[in-house]
């Protein structure tokens, strides 16, 4: 199929509007690496569709080339899903934010990643409300200060990853607004995954939350704070390679290799595994004692559920065969008037 | 067609045989004494022996009250004619009262001297003190306007079932069988639809099919035997215009509908829904029909039930969602925005009693208004109301048209009362049904967005996959034509008026109002949705008794019927019975400024014929009336 395929280019997914983020904002790199990696995914253009919700994330469609939705307030997973099992050959992406996807919409997501609807979900992440200009998030820190919470919020956040995970999703990965590489492996291995796949950006809003991330993104820094999953490799990070994550009980812990232990010590990284225990505790490890990890958290492979749809209703065909709307309307306890005849079952 | 003799072994007991032109029957009873059932049971063999018919079921919110308690009461009333009837009746001539709350509940509707048959062996301290009897009232005189027939229903279900591998538990859920057995004996009716169907339904528990059958020949022989009734009732077939019939409930029609309009128009049916009393078994039903290639989604609220639709709209199916008044509400943003970015979607409400939860499984008419305005901002949206069970077909695919046709949600509303009542159905013949064929958009040569039809004012259908259409729609105000997003003032005012003027312009494509009865009568009776057959069969009475009346019924709620301003200058009174505080009434003196004498009733039943009749009394101080 592909090579009936004409090349495109990221140019061929990028929409005559003006994109009208502010200046400096993550959601420029996002936009940028998913109109890079389109291209590359062998997927006719007019096959892509882009749903989004309410937020500042939520503009994505409007930049993009293909088809797209921009719906209301936490309702894209519902929306894209109804689409997704109407259609399912579609190649349908779910851009969101923290509020729209965790607050307002978080019933529609858990559901969306427990059916395992083939779509791909961009999460924003920016820790805050942007368009409505500046309050908490479900995704604010504790104690946040903020225009609706002047002295401090008092709710604690959802870690998204362990959300998603705890709901059954498939495939959940975290990634970096400015991790431009990263973020786009990631999205190429979302987009062959079967079911759903969730994907955590790390994402600046420079206006209301500026710097929400640099304890990780921070160049001088990022090499210690960032612990990068890669499948079949052991959990090591650090400039000079010299930490790694081993078990400690039932906890992980951070250890410098060579001095407290060694390579065979630490967790060889397997995404795939059925027990979904270490990515969890993974998703919640963090700064000030853990580095954040990035990359796939978790990718097995369920059935989807537009697959399953579609299995019900070509079964029941196939072994009924194809439904005849006089046999329907003239089912039942039927009977004549008129010509004489008796009544008949 | 002649009504058989029923199929008795014993000998004819010798009693008289006398023919009626109706009979209104009543069963009540508990909620787990299988009173609908009963009820449906013997309207399934009524109809198969002709009558025309109407049902009314009346249930409780709750799956089991507390047994023997008045909330617990469970009833289904049933009219069956030699003639063409429009309701279900007001008071029953025979009621089978299964316990003493349900005589409580249902003794004041029953006719002078009509016939009661009562269960003795739930007549019982307990059962009395929970009914709030403090003396029998089948041991007093309070019963002696009635004609009582008593019978240990109980009692003589078990000794029946005496062979029966059931357990004790089991047998005793039989007794409403041996009431039906009975009740089949009083009307002269054959029991072999009842027990196919008894067959068919426990094909694989063949032991409970035999105990029920087991159970409904004891009633039929213990009347046949004891006399207990003196007399014997035929009624005849009613003379129906010739076809072939079945027996049809509101909610099963528009099923039905849908899935004729799925064929219809060659596209695949898809129906978000969310569990609500009492629009679930649309879903129930569609989730059977998957070798129409439908596919039904239960989703995790209302709110993800219509927006999967709307995702299904967009990718080009025949998207619907049902629900009900409280599911309306919650689903009203995501309305908009299926009406704002122009996709076509059918929006089913079920109507029940309201406020919030108000009366789940009792019927009314109240959400017209939300219907009409319960959106943000200007949100104009077609309305069709449906008027009886099977006019819920034809009320569904009306809906299906105008959605694709011109790009719009439309919003039917049918109630609780047609969508569990039934009546025959004229099956109509599927090449009759209306051409509903859709294109899509598909030439990339011109193509924009929000393009429109000249004629319908509807924008084009491009779906996903349409190599060189794509565009983006949403929520905001789109710029007219290029559908890109746009604040500018005047682009603003024109949309607005565009979406208005295409719904607008949906009245030149329906029919006119026509007027039935009297042209020359001095009042018009104007209706909408279910109180069709209590107007109808109030009008046949009036004029049969030489008074000079006129009735008509909108189906059209969104747009008008386009003479309906000009039919209503023509009558000095215009009368609007409605299941609400009046809100056609005040739709249409807002818009025509004509006087309504406007006749509300929120009593979680439909209106009867004789409040109608009353009600033309006292408006038009008529003396002809019966």
């Amino acid at each position: 199929m592909s090579t009936e395929l004409p090349v495109l280019t990221r140019k061929d997914f990028q929409s005559d509007q003006e994109v009208r983020w502010c200046p400096g904002c993550g959601d420029y790199a996002i936009l940028k690496s998913v109109q890079t990696v389109l291209p590359k995914l062998g997927i006719a253009k007019e096959k892509v569709v882009v749903i989004s919700g309410i937020g500042c994330s939520s503009r994505f469609p409007y930049y993009m080339d293909t088809y797209g939705f921009h719906t209301i307030h936490g309702r894209a997973p519902a929306i894209a899903t109804g689409l997704k099992i109407s259609r399912p050959e579609l190649d349908v992406w779910v851009a969101t934010g923290d509020g729209d996807a965790m607050s307002i919409g978080g019933n529609h997501l858990i559901h969306l990643l427990r059916r395992n609807v083939g779509l791909k979900v961009l999460l924003f992440n920016n820790r805050i409300y942007g368009l409505t200009k500046g309050q908490y998030s479900p995704t604010s820190e504790r104690g946040k200060r903020t225009k609706s919470t002047p002295i401090g919020s008092l709710d604690n956040p959802f870690n998204p990853l362990a959300l998603a995970l705890g709901a059954g999703a498939t495939f959940v990965a975290r990634s970096v607004d400015i991790f431009q590489k990263h973020l786009q492996g990631v999205l190429v291995e979302a987009a062959e995954h079967r079911g759903t796949a969730f994907i955590e950006i790390y994402q600046n809003c420079n206006i209301f939350n500026d710097k929400a991330f640099e304890f990780m993104t921070e160049k001088a820094i990022r090499d210690e704070q960032t612990l990068h999953l890669e499948d079949g490799q052991p959990l090591i990070y650090g400039k000079e390679k010299n930490r790694g994550i081993r078990f400690n009980g039932g906890e992980l812990e951070s250890f410098v290799l060579g001095e407290e232990g060694s390579q065979d010590d630490c967790v060889v990284w397997n995404a795939k595994a059925p027990n979904p225990a270490i990515a969890f505790l993974l998703a919640q490890a963090g700064p000030p004692d853990f580095p954040t990890p990035i990359g796939i958290l978790r990718s097995i492979e369920q059935a989807a559920y537009e697959d399953q749809v579609v299995g019900q209703i070509e079964h029941e065909i196939e072994t009924k065969g194809d439904g005849k709307l006089e046999d329907l309307l003239y089912s039942g306890e039927v009977w004549t008037v008129g010509n004489g005849d008796d009544a008949s079952a | 067609m002649s009504t058989e003799a029923p199929p008795s072994g014993k000998k004819q007991a010798q009693v008289a045989t006398e023919t009626l032109d109706e009979v209104v029957v009543r069963f009540a009873g508990d909620s787990g004494d299988g009173m609908q059932l009963t009820g449906t049971q013997f309207t399934s063999t009524s109809a198969r022996l002709g009558n025309d018919l109407a049902t009314l079921p009346d249930f409780p919110a709750e799956i089991r009250a507390p047994a023997g308690t008045l909330p617990g009461v469970s009833a289904f009333q049933v009219r069956i004619a030699d003639y063409d009837i429009h309701t279900p009746g007001h008071r029953p001539d025979v009621l089978i009262a299964m316990n003493p709350a349900a005589l409580k509940k249902s003794i004041a509707d029953l006719k002078p001297n009509g016939i009661l048959i009562a269960n003795t062996d739930e007549f019982k301290a307990g059962n009395l003190k929970k009914a709030g009897y403090e003396v029998n009232p089948l041991e007093d005189d309070s019963l002696a306007g009635y004609r009582v027939h008593t019978a240990e229903i109980t009692t003589m279900t078990m000794r029946a079932l005496e062979d029966s591998p059931l357990d004790g538990r089991a047998k005793n859920r039989s007794k409403n069988f041996f009431a039906l057995g009975m009740v089949y004996w009083l009307f002269s009716r054959p029991m072999d639809t009842s027990i196919a169907w008894l067959e068919k339904k426990f094909k694989n528990r063949p032991e409970i099919a035999e105990a029920n059958v087991m159970a409904m020949k004891a009633g039929f022989n213990f009347c046949d035997i004891t006399q207990i009734f003196q007399t014997r009732y035929e009624v005849d077939p009613a003379q129906l215009p010739p076809g072939t019939y079945r027996n049809i409930m509101g909610n099963s029609a528009v099923s039905m509908g849908l899935i004729a309009a799925s064929r219809r128009s060659g596209l695949p049916l898809f129906l978000g829904s969310y569990p609500i009393t009492p629009a679930s078994d649309i879903l129930h039903e569609l989730s059977r029909y998957k070798t129409f290639g439908v596919t039904t989604f239960q989703a995790e609220d209302e709110i993800a039930a219509v927006c999967a639709s709307i995702g299904a709209a967009f990718g080009g199916a025949l998207a619907v969602t049902t629900t009900s008044g409280p599911g309306l509400a919650l689903k009203a943003e995501a309305i908009n925005l299926a009406m704002i970015v122009e996709l076509p979607l059918v929006i089913c409400n079920v109507q029940r009693g309201g406020p919030s939860t108000g009366l789940p499984t009792k019927t009314e008419q109240s959400d017209l208004l939300q219907a009409m305005f319960g959106r943000n901002g200007e949100s104009p949206m077609p309305v069709v109301a449906a008027s009886s069970p099977s006019d819920s077909f034809d009320a569904t695919l009306e809906a299906c048209r105008i959605a694709t046709k011109y790009m719009v949600p439309v919003i039917l509303l049918t109630d609780g009362y047609i969508a569990n009542g039934s009546e025959p159905w004229l099956l109509p013949k599927v090449e009759d049904l209306p051409d509903l064929r859709v294109d899509f958009w598909t030439d990339a040569e011109g193509f924009a967005p929000y393009r429109r039809d000249e004629k319908t004012l509807a924008r084009p259908w491009a779906i996903p996959g349409t190599p060189g259409l794509e565009h983006r729609v949403g929520g905001l105000e789109k710029e007219d034509i290029s559908g890109n997003v746009s604040y500018d003032p005047d682009n603003h005012q024109r949309m607005t008026d565009l979406r208005a003027a295409k719904v607008a312009g949906i009245a030149d494509d329906i029919p006119e109002l026509e007027v039935h009865g009297d042209v020359d009568a001095p009042i018009l009776i104007l209706g909408w949705g279910s109180t069709h057959g209590s107007i109808t069969g109030g009008v046949n009475i009036m004029r049969a008794a030489g008074q000079k009346v006129a009735r008509a019924h909108l189906r059209h709620l969104n747009p008008f019927p386009r003479n309906l301003g000009e039919v209503l200058s023509r009558f000095d009174h215009v009368l609007v019975p409605e299941m609400n505080g009046g809100q056609l009434a005040l739709l249409l003196q807002g818009r025509y400024l004509k006087k309504i004498d406007s006749f509300c009733k929120v009593e979680g039943k439909p209106f009867f014929r004789d409040e109608i009749i009353q009600k033309v009394k006292e408006i038009t101080g008529s003396e002809h009336v019966n």
